[in-house]
């Protein structure tokens, strides 16, 4: 095949292939919108004894104050008001509501990748504590973190702890298992060849970690990372579920659901989606840089 | 000279029972300081398990092992050689130079000390210009040699080579053994090579020992007495066809050659 260079690479292998994707799915979008509101339009027409046409009607389901599914372009408008057009310190502020969430992803996904290989070391070093914790570690990610979220809160509220920490503490939950799991893989991975040659240095265990198999997970790191900053995200959400609805993306989730506001629901759905997709991206960026710097991106 | 490996009856099987693999039966063997010793025979005749023995990879079931005079462990503990296994095993995050400087920050040498052994054994391997290049940035050949380096950079006794060109072209293995001739002429040190190329270990040794498979056993010992100074023309020459001839005998007589 012909390779294709500069701009002409970037066009035809990711500009056209992403565009078409991307404008599918909006007219899709745009399809179902009319589709699933105009009942309500229809209904509305049939209570004021009117007749409405075919494009009164496509008009109104694309423009309606709370509809079953809001069209792209109101969800962007509302995103537009609530990140530029407010001051971040409102209340009614996206960024505002993102900061809070990230803040606490952020933390979580820190004290869960800590956590995972810190686990994943023991478990490596230790043929007893493979068999103990493994089983428990894998046992904790089939409870449903809806069920457990709200007992971590409520609890942790009991005995004053609140905010920022019991929020994070669901997404070290769920972050710390990639990771682990992961990492054990990672600091397994040298071959026998490689481990043979550091006994025949008669090197210690904490120079076979360090000189060997800490350098040779890296990249099993990176991998689980990236979705271990993802699914903190997710944590990070239902944590602000069960506080109450008072602040962060999770709260304008349940909000936006109380009072049937869909608009809102949809914006910051899609405010967390791209939340994740920066994180997994800058982890990503992380991953590329090291890798490069230790000669292992070819 | 003095004996620097002494094994005795020296007896090695893996696992138990039904399952059990007897690799090494009564190996009595004696090798002296300064030598070029190599182990052939077809695979499964335990060369390189009797290697491993020697390098405290494997522990014997029976009979005596002394390396340096004393147990492989111990001459293991004092850092008495220097491993090539058949692969570079390089570590890919490490340069070239960071490669051969890795048993040398294992050993705690000064960072003035590491460096100039590095210098000295990468001139050695003819690699020198090559220190910040990673692994991956050489040839299969070039790897070897980096790796020879790395087994020298501690200047241990001794060489213990696990069929290091096995997985090179035919052109780079004579290559290497040319250089790995001369090398052994400059350092001086007792190698001990596993190969199962019949003109590779008559070209590179003093002595060659013949193994024969099921159980892993000596078979026969050959002196290889071409001389110090050996071209690879050499192996044209009556005399290293004579020798080559009784080796392949050698293998012949040790049901080597059968199903």
């Amino acid at each position: 095949m012909l390779e294709r260079r500069g701009f002409s690479a970037l066009l035809y292998d990711r500009i056209v292939p992403i565009g078409v994707v991307v404008a599918v799915i909006i007219v899709l979008w745009y399809g179902f919108a009319v589709l699933l509101n105009a009942q309500f339009e229809r209904d509305q027409a049939a209570r004021a004894k009117t007749e409405i046409t075919t494009s009164q009607l496509i008009e109104r389901t694309l423009s309606q104050d709370r509809p079953l599914l809001p069209a792209p372009h109101q969800v962007v408008s509302e995103i537009w008001d609530t990140t530029v057009m407010k001051k971040i310190t409102s209340k009614r502020s996206l960024v505002y509501h993102g900061w809070i969430t990230l803040s606490s992803t952020l933390l979580g996904f820190l004290m869960g990748t800590v956590l995972g290989i810190s686990l994943a070391v023991a478990i490596v070093h230790s043929k007893v504590l493979d068999r103990s914790l493994m089983p428990w570690i894998i046992v904790s990610q089939t409870v449903p973190i809806l069920a457990i979220a709200p007992v971590i809160i409520v609890v942790l509220n009991a005995i004053g702890i609140s905010g920022l920490f019991p929020k994070a503490l669901i997404s070290t939950y769920l972050s710390f298992f990639p990771v682990a799991v992961g990492m054990v893989k990672g600091l397994r991975s040298p071959d026998v060849m490689h481990l043979d040659l550091m006994r025949t240095y008669n090197s210690s265990a904490a120079q076979v970690f360090w000189k060997l198999r800490w350098p040779a997970s890296v990249p099993f790191l990176f991998t689980s990372m990236k979705v271990a900053v993802a699914i903190s995200l997710v944590g990070a959400i239902v944590g602000e579920m069960p506080t109450g609805a008072v602040a962060g993306l999770g709260a304008r989730l349940l909000s936006g659901s109380y009072y049937g506001q869909t608009i809102q629901i949809w914006s910051a759905l899609f405010s967390a989606a791209v939340l994740a997709a920066l994180l997994v991206m800058l982890v990503d960026l992380a991953s590329r840089i090291v890798l490069r710097r230790m000669g292992m991106a070819q | 000279m003095s004996v620097v490996i002494e094994a005795k009856g020296l007896d090695l099987t893996f696992g138990t029972g039904e399952g059990a693999v007897h690799a090494l039966a009564d190996i009595d063997l004696s090798i002296e300081s300064g030598e070029f010793v190599s182990l052939i025979g077809p695979s499964g005749c335990g060369k390189t398990t009797l290697l491993r023995v020697i390098a405290d990879l494997e522990k014997p079931t029976g009979g005596t092992i002394s390396v340096n005079g004393v147990s492989p462990e111990a001459a293991r503990l004092a850092r008495a050689y220097g491993y090539v296994f058949q692969a570079a095993a390089l570590y890919p995050w490490r340069t070239i130079a960071g490669n051969i400087s890795l048993p040398l920050e294992v050993m705690g040498m000064s960072k003035a000390d590491r460096q100039q052994r590095i210098a000295k054994n990468m001139e050695l391997v003819n690699l020198t210009g090559f220190e910040k290049k990673f692994p991956w940035q050489l040839s299969g050949g070039m790897q070897q040699r980096a790796s020879i380096a790395r087994a020298l950079s501690f200047d241990p006794d001794m060489l213990l080579m696990d069929e290091p060109f096995g997985a090179l072209d035919e052109i780079v293995r004579d290559h290497l053994n040319e250089q790995l001739l001369k090398l052994w002429a400059q350092t001086k040190k007792t190698v001990v090579f596993v190969t199962h190329s019949i003109p590779e270990a008559v070209f590179l040794s003093t002595r060659i020992v013949v193994m024969s498979p099921r159980p892993g056993r000596i078979h026969e010992v050959i002196d290889c007495d071409l001389g110090d100074d050996r071209p690879l023309d050499i192996r044209e020459t009556p005399k290293f066809l004579e020798i080559a001839h009784r080796v392949r005998e050698g293998l012949r007589l040790g049901h080597s050659y059968e199903d």
